[in-house]
């Protein structure tokens, strides 16, 4: 009951602010809450805003959307070699786990935040595609019971309906990260139902109430303010619509925790020095995940933005966690 | 014994990291903006746990015999293989005045800090005419050599700095080439002079790329030339190659005790410039 309180007196304190947002420039917009993170007023004399964090650095707020953007146009190359290395191919599981607890029906449309090279969007593709050809199996194959009466008599038969056809945007806001994506689409065979946007995840170039579904899968963590997002998230979806994040979380288990943290800070930096030659984008990817709420308090904040029936599932022992709301 | 052994047991790993992670969050409390955890001993400067370092010498190992243009993986695992032999090297430079001048000044050879007029206006047979003439013949800058980044000694990593802005220098005092063959006799001379790992296993390694003519020529007069001339030869990284430019090639080699290079025959100067970038450091 609390939750529900405090999102209407957000709600009503966005319609207000919304109109400041307006003229405002994307870096002089501040948020109503502070953004998650330490804010260290107390040692901002140095610059003029607030700060927020950097891996385990502490940076004026202006400043982490400008590193981040530079540490993805430094690995977008090496994107996809790094991720296989780096977890020994179970990314490729984590983002099938996610395609099937959407389990999209053909027709869907999605936004695909912080898409950079496609892989959710790709499977989106190949799954609506299957699940429109068994449908089509399964029409056929009634269909061959009926008699040569009813074949005639029924209206609209054999192909003659207007099947939805499934799209999937990908928006991101490193232009290096969607030409890697674009081009390794274009390689793959993807021609239709692709589209790739230029866009930030706290100020998308949508209008409201457009998509079926939005994903965000491993690029929260690195946005600047991510209750911005989360609202605009549930601005742009229809009512109805999901939200699903898949995101690096807390792993509970105390033995596992260790060992993963061995792995993280130790090979990690050293795969991204061997292979991409950069070791402090990589250093920075595992310091951003140990900042990163735990699952609880993502949910928690999803509910805030105004999401219903919030749930998360974990994967990998608590590795990766898939976040999932809906708008009402 | 000042070098750590890396250990691989897990306790370890996490003792380390829960150590990195709590001195991480005491920055987190008070660190400005302008703190970070790089660049603490010098500019470039990544520190690193031994397991890291152990980790990254095998893996820059692998990526370097795979990919030889990788030049930055065998920077990476010269730095990270290279402890004892800089501290050896640290130690005979300080022994040695001109050496010792070298740590205190710590000069740099960059394209910035040379005087290319100057060198061009030296007579022939001086030290800087030659060494600009090698510049120029194979096409090569001193503005190429990867910054040390994983040396946890801010003077070791001067060492290191030196060592690869030598290089240049060296392929002048000994006449070779930066074709592949001489890449490795100059190979081979620093393998004798300073002893690091990533010189010797250049050294083993380099000659497989040969071809059969130039592997003769490497056995008989190169290689033992090259050796003895490094086993023999003074420091080469004492000496204060800035100072010493209008002083004549062959005296400098007499001084520093290299013996005059055999006579090498016509070799294409195909490829040289990336066998020389990628051999050095």
């Amino acid at each position: 009951m609390a939750a529900s309180f405090r999102c209407v007196f957000r709600r009503l304190l966005r319609d207000c602010m919304l109109k400041v947002n307006v003229v405002s420039t994307h870096h002089a917009s501040k948020p109503i809450y502070p953004a998650y993170g330490i804010v260290c007023r107390c040692y901002s004399d140095d610059f003029q805003g607030k700060s927020t964090h950097f891996g385990f650095e502490t940076v004026p707020e202006e400043e982490k959307a400008e590193r981040v953007y530079k540490v993805f146009e430094s690995v977008a190359q090496k994107y996809d070699v790094m991720n296989d290395a780096m977890s020994l191919g179970i990314h490729r599981l984590w983002k099938d786990t996610l395609l099937h607890i959407m389990n999209p029906l053909p027709g869907t449309r999605l936004l695909d935040t912080a898409g950079g090279t496609g892989d959710i969007s790709t499977r989106f593709l190949d799954y609506t595609r299957s699940q429109r050809e068994r449908q089509q199996r399964r029409t056929i194959r009634s269909q061959q019971t009926l008699s040569w009466q009813d074949m005639t008599s029924t209206p609209s038969s054999n192909g003659q309906q207007e099947l939805a056809e499934s799209t999937a945007v990908v928006c991101d806001i490193n232009k290096e990260m969607l030409k890697v994506g674009k081009d390794k689409a274009e390689k793959m065979g993807y021609s239709s139902g692709l589209s790739w946007v230029v866009g930030d995840a706290e100020e998308l170039p949508f209008a409201d109430d457009q998509f079926d579904v939005y994903t965000i899968a491993f690029g929260i963590r690195n946005v600047t303010h991510i209750e911005q997002a989360l609202e605009e998230a549930l601005r742009v979806l229809k009512p109805g619509g999901r939200f699903m994040c898949l995101e690096f979380s807390k792993v509970s288990n105390p033995v596992l925790s260790s060992l993963y943290d061995a792995y993280s800070f130790q090979l990690i930096p050293v795969l991204g020095e061997v292979i991409a030659g950069d070791w402090k984008s990589y250093q920075y990817l595992v310091e951003s995940i140990r900042r990163f709420p735990d699952q609880e308090t993502f949910k928690g904040m999803i509910e805030d933005a105004g999401f219903f029936r919030v749930q998360y599932f974990n994967l990998t022992g608590g590795v990766v966690a898939i976040h999932s709301g809906f708008k009402l | 014994m000042r070098l750590r052994l890396p250990r691989i047991a897990v306790c370890s790993n996490v003792l380390g990291t829960a150590q990195l992670i709590n001195r991480a969050l005491y920055r987190q409390l008070y660190s400005s903006p302008l703190d970070s955890e790089y660049d603490r001993l010098y500019p470039g400067h990544i520190p690193t746990t031994p397991v890291q370092k152990a980790l990254l010498a095998v893996g820059s190992g692998a990526a370097a015999l795979q990919n030889p243009y990788r030049h930055d993986m065998v920077a990476v695992l010269g730095e990270t293989t290279g402890h004892l032999a800089l501290v050896r090297l640290r130690d005979r430079m300080r022994n040695d005045p001109e050496g010792y001048a070298i740590l205190t000044e710590r000069p740099r050879i960059r394209l910035s800090t040379l005087d290319l007029a100057h060198l061009a206006a030296l007579p022939e047979g001086s030290f800087g005419r030659e060494y600009l003439r090698f510049l120029d013949e194979n096409r090569v800058t001193p503005d190429t050599r990867a910054d040390v980044k994983f040396v946890d000694n801010e003077e070791l990593a001067y060492v290191m700095q030196r060592y690869r802005e030598v290089h240049d220098l060296l392929h002048t005092l000994l006449g070779m080439p930066t074709n592949m063959l001489g890449e490795v006799a100059v190979k081979w001379f620093e393998a004798a002079q300073t002893g690091l790992p990533m010189c010797i296993l250049g050294a083993a390694l380099g000659p497989l790329r040969l071809s059969s003519s130039r592997l003769r020529t490497l056995a008989a007069s190169l290689g033992p030339w090259a050796l003895r001339s490094g086993s023999r030869a003074r420091c080469v990284l004492s000496v204060f190659y800035e100072r010493r430019w209008d002083q004549s090639l062959d005296e400098l080699r007499e001084e520093l005790g290299i013996e005059p290079p055999p006579p090498l025959t016509l070799t294409s100067t195909k490829k040289a410039n990336t066998a020389h970038a990628g051999l050095v450091s």
